[in-house]
């Protein structure tokens, strides 16, 4: 933290301080005294980059896609017990409806526009969140190599605006006749 | 007025309404800034968005049914009611507390449109509306759309375009004006659906529309929206070395669309699943019309294509195990839609006619006769004397011909997204066409058709400023009232009733017509009704003409008008001698007004909207 080496009269600021705060914090003299054992000094590592992301929009996502394609509906179905015409009859509406959510809400385009299968080449300082190597990762780019999965990224979301006290947990209400 | 900032388009469907917008202070001429408004609504209890078209359904749900914050919108305090998407899919797992096709019902003359009556299938309990108050509610809806979008710029500052069917009857114009005026658009101005279409096409083809037609060209418009065919037929003319374009006749009102189409498709596919022992419920027979219209989309747009697949999906959560199977086919497709609504006939052919039945139940007045073509055939066959007094037009047409022969078709409405549908009517018109030696008609191109009458509309009242060619010809009727002959009374007769000509055609807007030389008596204090007609086919009566006798389906009986005269200072039962004034207002509406002898003042005659019963 302080790269300069300090002057005495901040030394023996610092003594004084360090004294009153050894009789009055257990933790710090303990670290202290591991510090005086010559063990490395606990440095206060600045926070992960992760976040929590609100389950608010992919519960509404998810409520969008069994609306309109039944899509927890036909996950939530044991597959097993059916023929395969039963199943592709199931998945017409599961892929009808949740591929008119995709287009409704989302717009979608594939990261890459070359042919899967052709050879491309990839320059230094490339998105490598946007493209991930595999097999013989060695060497410097430019890398040539061959595209497996164009990939996909969503360029645009515009998902419903939600009402205060919307309950987005229920994904299907369920359904009483009377 | 002058202040407007915006010309706005407002398509009032049967079953979808769409709202477009002209900026005017940036548009000059040809060149205007137009777009659609998008319109916030419910879509899933507590879900708003934006969609391109407000479907026009209106759901009345139980207390218990939706929470208030469920129904709130972008806008104001959640109504007890809902409108848009989420009003039609909640209609359609439970039809009794949904609204629909209120547009219809405000032209139909056998209810009173001021009642609650909808929805007719609603339980005691249910708080119905008029088919007013839900023409009202989707206007509300648009006004609050508009104005949260544009702050600035709110509804009733600008210039309103709303349009209606050409057949609209003058009831029913009256009845979209005062629901416009309910939600504070009180100087809007109504426009005929097919014209508002054919400003799309002149619009969308940016001044290039004038190498497209020609002075002598007759344009056939033919509108197949959601619920209702509407068809015009428009002139085009010279005047100053300039195109101009008269509307020179319109269609019956006839209650057949695309859902119609829908309807049959489920119904013969239902028939099917029904012989092979599987019965379906409402709720399934919904999903299958949803499931036809997607195949029958398919079908029709993939020549190549025997069959398509259509999926009914379990209710339950078991949706493989629950979910039925059936396909529809190229033949299905042809006998049902193309045969049942689009046949190969005759242009001598005529409709079946409708049975006037007891209404033993209230319905819609559906046309009995699903053809398309055969009620196209008797349109241009009634009309086939439309051009004959129109300078330029008089020896266009061959004496022999049997009816007006159209030079250009423009299709509009959802219907004619299938190419073969509308390939199937332009074949048939030509077919018409050269049985006569006539050419065959051209196609024109270019239009939107589920937005193009709400731009058409927009662009119109750009239009309307003198910036652009307008479409004249007024109204495309003449009216009469009917007046008992001073003929001996028979006993066990009725004396013979005469028609009395109090407004010519072709009123413009914003007319007045003279007064007749004949005089009515009132009563003072009492209702004193009289019976009332329109004829699209007689273009040279003027006023104060007294038909004793005409032919069949020259003139058509409208609902009965009423006038009451208030006592005020004379004595009730008292007979005031007045002569029947018919003017067209600028809105479009045709008012018609009773003027003493003597004095300045006159009592507005209203058009009976209460029904027969």
């Amino acid at each position: 933290m302080y790269d300069s080496p300090l002057g005495f009269f901040a030394r023996l600021s610092l003594a004084l301080r360090t004294f009153g705060r050894i009789l009055a914090e257990r933790g710090f003299a303990n670290d202290l005294l591991r510090l005086e054992h010559g063990a490395p000094a606990v440095v206060e590592l600045p926070k992960p980059p992760l976040r929590e992301t609100a389950p608010d929009a992919a519960l509404q996502l998810l409520a969008l896609l069994q609306q309109e394609g039944r899509f927890v509906d036909f996950l939530e179905e044991n597959v097993a017990a059916y023929s395969d015409a039963e199943i592709g009859g199931a998945a017409r509406v599961v892929h009808e409806g949740c591929r008119k959510v995709i287009r409704d809400y989302l717009h979608l385009e594939p990261v890459r526009i070359e042919a899967e299968g052709e050879r491309l080449t990839l320059p230094a300082g490339f998105d490598a969140a946007a493209v991930r190597l595999t097999g013989n990762v060695v060497g410097q780019p430019p890398f040539t190599g061959t595209l497996r999965h164009r990939g996909w990224r969503a360029t645009a979301i515009t998902l419903p605006k939600i009402a205060e006290g919307h309950d987005v947990r229920v994904l299907a209400p369920a359904e009483v006749e009377l | 007025m002058s202040e407007a900032r915006y010309a706005v388009g407002i398509d009032l469907g049967t079953t979808h309404c769409v709202m477009a917008a002209v900026d005017l202070s940036a548009s000059d001429g040809d060149e205007v800034v137009d777009g659609i408004e998008p319109i916030p609504q419910l879509t899933a209890p507590g879900s708003v968005e934006e969609r391109l078209v407000l479907p026009s359904f209106l759901y009345l749900p139980h207390p218990d049914e939706l929470r208030p914050d469920d129904r709130a919108l972008p806008w104001g305090q959640p109504q007890p009611f809902v409108v848009g998407e989420l009003a039609r899919s909640m209609g359609g797992r439970t039809p009794i507390r949904l609204a629909a096709s209120a547009k219809s019902w405000l032209c139909h003359p056998g209810v009173d449109r001021r009642a609650a009556i909808l929805p007719v299938e609603a339980p005691d309990e249910v708080q119905r509306v008029s088919p007013l108050q839900a023409s009202i509610r989707y206007l509300e809806h648009l006004r609050a759309a508009w104005d949260h979008r544009h702050p600035d710029a709110p509804l009733p500052q600008q210039d309103v375009v709303l349009t209606v069917p050409a057949s609209f009857d003058p009831a029913a114009r009256e009845l979209t004006a005062e629901a416009a005026a309910a939600v504070g658009l009180g100087h809007l101005v109504l426009l005929e659906e097919p014209q508002a279409a054919l400003y799309h096409w002149i619009l969308a083809a940016r001044g290039a529309w004038r190498k497209q037609v020609r002075v002598g060209d007759i344009i056939l418009v033919i509108d197949l929206g959601g619920g209702t065919a509407d068809f015009s037929l428009i002139a085009v003319t010279e005047r100053d070395g300039s195109l101009e374009l008269v509307r020179v006749a319109v269609g019956d009102h006839i209650l057949l669309g695309g859902d119609n189409m829908d309807l049959a498709l489920a119904h013969a596919v239902r028939a099917k699943l029904a012989e092979q022992g599987t019965s379906l419920d409402p709720w399934q027979v919904q999903a299958l019309t949803h499931g036809c219209r997607h195949a029958k989309e398919t079908l029709l747009s993939d020549a190549a294509l025997v069959t398509a697949p259509v999926v009914v999906p379990s209710r339950g959560s078991k949706l493989i195990g629950g979910t039925l199977r059936t396909e529809l086919t190229r033949a299905e497709v042809a006998n049902t839609l193309v045969e049942g609504f689009f046949p190969q006939v005759e242009v001598s052919a005529h409709p079946t006619g409708r049975a006037r039945a007891a209404l033993t139940k209230i319905g819609l007045p559906y046309a009995q006769d699903p053809a398309v073509t055969r009620h196209l055939a008797a349109f241009l066959a009634r009309q086939v004397g439309a051009t004959r007094d129109l300078a330029g037009f008089e020896h266009r047409l061959p004496d022999n011909a049997s009816f007006l022969h159209p030079t250009a078709v423009l299709f509009n409405g959802g219907v004619f997204k299938a190419q073969s549908l509308l390939n199937r009517t332009l074949d048939i018109l030509n077919s018409w066409l050269a049985a006569e030696n006539a050419p065959p008609a051209r196609l024109l191109e270019g239009i939107d058709l589920d937005l193009a009458v709400a731009l058409g509309a927009a662009y119109y009242g750009h239009v309307r400023r003198g910036r652009g060619v307008r479409i004249r010809g007024g109204a495309a009727k003449s009216y009469y009232v009917g007046v008992e002959s001073a003929m001996p009374a028979v006993p066990g007769m009725e004396p013979p009733i005469e028609a009395l000509c109090i407004a010519p055609f072709g009123m413009e807007e914003g007319s007045q017509a003279e007064l007749p030389p004949q005089e009515v008596g009132l009563v003072v204090g009492e209702p004193v009704r009289f019976r009332f007609f329109s004829s699209s086919v007689r273009r040279t009566d003027q006023v104060g003409a007294v038909l004793e006798q005409w032919e069949s389906g020259e003139i058509e009986e409208l609902e009965e008008i009423a006038a009451v005269l208030p006592a005020e200072d004379r004595q009730p039962g008292e007979v005031v001698p007045v002569r029947l004034h018919a003017a067209v207002t600028e809105v479009g509406t045709l008012r018609l007004e009773a003027v003493p002898r003597v004095g300045t003042e006159s009592w507005k005659i209203e058009f009976d909207v209460r029904g027969e019963s």
